[in-house]
């Protein structure tokens, strides 16, 4: 008898077996890859931060000029490397009346050789001063500084040749704050001898009443008295060396900076993607020669043939020096690009998925347009990223040099370089436009690290 | 190796032919010419000049002529400075910028491969962070704040002493070149600090360290035999491009600190259309840094036998 080699079979063995619904369904929402990366951005603080920063600087620069509408090129005679905060009120005085040389019944009471003819301002400060026995003539100084010994005096104002007492009247250039008179005496060579002796003057800020007409600093219907108070002009982050009021300058020199700085790298990268990705796509000897040439161009010192290109383009009168910046920057910075967008698009053709989807049919421009760009787009992007803080650098670099942007148009770059001469006395004018490019490049290259983890698997820094 | 080297050179020398090429058209394309100021005041004089450089030639027997001294190795006569050869201002001149460059590069290269072991050594912890946040802000500030900065501290220190300890501006001794180097240096030496720590984090999860571990080698003989030295094979690498950027970076810091460098005189000639010392300045860069990235090369090969492979 043989044993059957399949047991007999019930309706029952024909029954499905139970089905595991769970395993078949989507756990997750699925994600699209821009979905995935914007979800990983979120998620790094610092990042998102950088994008706050990034969008806080744009509207600095598109919406503060309306909010703040102070013309950047103006000049506030007044106030001339005003640190912000500084004392802005001025008191109400005549107009200037010549001095006769003797002291004024408003003149304070002093003790001393150097004596003050008159109440100081702003407009004159008068001095007089006793003979001094043996003293053929005296020079006077002026120092913003107290006269230590073995100082110097500061600024020689006027020698006056005569033995007897005297009298100068001032007007060079005053500012308002303290400053040091020094009455020397001069034996008969007219040399100066050791004898001398300093007073310390307190000058306030006066102005006449003309003056606050005509530059409507009070309503016009303001009645103004001799001895009233009025306030200049606001500045709030202070005036630089030519009076201007530094916030509308960061203002309009952060429109200059950020224009450089994102529309010259998005051109450029632009043009990398499209040399490069026709290289690494027709492949063979064109591609050979044109990666040659980019060797080539990677080659050029950059920075000298940024100069030379400034020059040869040449700036006509009334011109900015945006446009030949720009230029020169798009002519030397796309290599960089372009290498890294053949090498992924040679790495892409490689790809078995390129491959599934030629075998089905696909052009080559269903390839490209489908495939290709939007693979390599995240590399770009970051990459972008990256360039802007590049090309604020080298805008900076350039105009801090004198090699920029032409004066009057404000970049941060050249308000750098204008705040270098005066960086001892007023630090503000090269504080204000260095913290900006500082904090813009670093906004960047954070928001850059993040673009990079989030979108480049391949990439992601080690943390 | 050899084979490759030789490539290499023949590249080099075809890129340096390039460097000459693109400026001469560039100076070619100037609006304006050096004899346009206040020299050539009457047609005769100028065209005696014209003469004596060569100007009034057709532009490809120019270009010739261009090419053949530079073959020889003359750069020209200068057009602003009468009778100063454009050999002797680079001879004087870009010693100044090279030593002021090396001495940068070595901060860096030094700065840069210790700080970035120690954040890896430290990840996640005080040294990491403090170190990090001094990174960002090294490649985040521009390097004419940090040379104004490093100005103000010394006028400060100098002040606070009494007596001067380092001096604020000039060159001549040492003590002038350490602070300008320093500030130079900074931005590259926070990027190699960068590259150092992922590079060493890289190895410290590799397999030959577990293995070094594993046969209990000593920690430190692990640091110094295995980890560091294959950790600074990618900062071999950037120190090429990074000379390249030092040396002509280098223009700020001359500026600032008064160097009487070659990134000075050559702001200067492009101001003025000094032709022949534009052209001389730029083919002598660009050779240098072509030259140096190709020993920089061959160094990484002669340093990571794997390069030597492919």
């Amino acid at each position: 008898m043989n044993e059957p080699l399949i047991p007999a079979l019930t309706p029952e063995d024909f029954t499905p077996v139970h089905q595991r619904e769970d395993v078949h369904g989507l756990s997750r929402p699925s994600r699209s890859y821009w979905q995935d990366a914007w979800w990983r951005l979120r998620r790094n603080r610092r990042a998102l931060a950088s994008l706050w920063i990034v969008v806080g600087l744009l509207a600095f620069a598109l919406i503060g000029p309306l909010l703040w509408r102070v013309d950047p090129a103006r000049q506030d005679i007044d106030q001339i490397s005003q640190a912000p905060g500084a004392d802005r009120s001025a008191v109400i005085v005549a107009p200037y009346q010549p001095w006769s040389g003797q002291p004024t019944a408003a003149a304070p009471v002093q003790e001393g050789v150097l004596r003050l003819g008159d109440v100081p301002t702003s407009q004159a400060v008068r001095l007089v001063w006793d003979a001094l026995p043996g003293a053929s003539g005296y020079r006077v100084y002026r120092n913003d500084y107290p006269i230590d010994a073995g100082m110097a005096f500061g600024l020689p104002i006027i020698d006056v040749m005569a033995s007897g007492g005297g009298h100068y009247e001032d007007r060079l250039n005053l500012r308002p704050g303290t400053y040091y008179y020094s009455l020397v005496v001069l034996n008969e060579f007219g040399e100066i001898t050791d004898r001398y002796e300093t007073r310390q003057v307190e000058v306030p800020r006066v102005i006449t009443e003309d003056e606050v007409r005509q530059r409507g600093l009070v309503p016009e219907e303001q009645a103004l008295a001799l001895g009233d108070t009025v306030y200049l002009a606001f500045h709030p982050l202070g005036t630089d060396y030519l009076g201007r009021d530094v916030l509308a300058r960061l203002m309009s020199g952060a429109r200059v900076s950020l224009f450089i700085g994102i529309v010259a790298p998005f051109l450029y990268v632009l043009l990398g993607v499209i040399y490069g990705s026709t290289a690494g796509f027709i492949g063979g000897r064109l591609d050979q020669l044109m990666m040659r040439f980019a060797d080539f161009v990677v080659a050029l010192p950059f920075l000298l043939f940024m100069i030379l290109f400034q020059v040869v383009f040449g700036l006509g009168p009334g011109q900015s020096g945006i446009i030949p910046m720009m230029v020169a920057l798009v002519l030397l910075q796309w290599p960089a690009t372009a290498r890294l967008v053949r090498g992924q698009i040679l790495q892409i053709r490689q790809e078995a998925y390129i491959s599934a989807s030629r075998l089905l049919g696909a052009k080559t421009w269903y390839l490209v347009l489908r495939h290709m760009i939007p693979n390599t787009l995240g590399v770009v992007l970051v990459t972008l990223t990256f360039a802007v803080p590049n090309a604020i650098f080298t805008e900076a670099f350039l105009s801090f040099i004198g090699m920029g942007v032409a004066p009057p148009t404000a970049s941060w770059g050249s308000m750098s370089n204008e705040g270098l001469a005066t960086m001892l006395t007023h630090p503000h004018e090269l504080m204000f436009p260095a913290l900006f490019i500082s904090l813009t490049v670093l906004a960047f290259n954070l928001l850059g690290d993040g673009l990079r983890d989030a979108l480049d698997v391949r990439m992601r820094s080690v943390e | 190796m050899w084979q490759y080297t030789l490539k290499r050179i023949f590249q080099g020398i075809i890129t340096i032919w390039f460097i000459a090429t693109a400026t001469f058209v560039a100076m070619h394309s100037v609006p304006g010419d050096p004899l346009s100021s206040e020299r050539a005041t009457t047609p005769a004089i100028r065209a005696n000049l014209e003469e004596r450089y060569g100007l009034n030639k057709p532009i490809l027997e120019q270009y010739a002529l261009y090419i053949g001294s530079f073959l020889k190795g003359d750069f020209g006569i200068s057009f602003t400075q009468r009778n100063r050869q454009v050999n002797d201002i680079i001879r004087e001149h870009f010693p100044v910028s090279a030593t002021l460059g090396i001495l940068a590069v070595t901060f860096a290269a030094l700065g840069g491969v210790l700080f970035g072991a120690l954040t890896a050594l430290y990840r996640n912890r005080l040294p990491d962070t403090i170190i990090m946040f001094l990174v960002i802000l090294g490649i985040s500030v521009p390097s004419f704040v940090f040379a104004a900065l490093g100005q103000l501290l010394l006028v400060n220190i100098n002040n606070l002493l009494g007596f001067s300890l380092l001096p604020v501006a000039g060159w001549g001794t040492v003590a002038h070149m350490l602070i300008p180097a320093l500030v130079l240096g900074m931005s590259t030496m926070a990027y190699v600090t960068r590259l150092m720590r992922s590079s060493m984090l890289e190895i410290i999860h590799s397999d030959y360290i577990r293995t070094a571990k594993a046969k209990g080698l000593p920690a430190g003989r692990i640091f110094t035999r295995h980890e560091l030295r294959n950790a600074i094979l990618p900062v071999v690498t950037v120190l090429g491009p990074a000379i390249a950027t030092i040396t002509t970076g280098g223009f700020v810091v001359e500026l600032v600190f008064a160097i009487p460098g070659l990134g000075r005189f050559f702001v200067q000639a492009v101001q003025q259309l000094d032709y022949t010392v534009i052209m001389g300045t730029t083919v002598f860069y660009g050779a240098f840094l072509v030259t140096m990235v190709i020993l920089v090369d061959l160094l990484y090969g002669w340093i990571d036998p794997r390069v030597r492979v492919q």
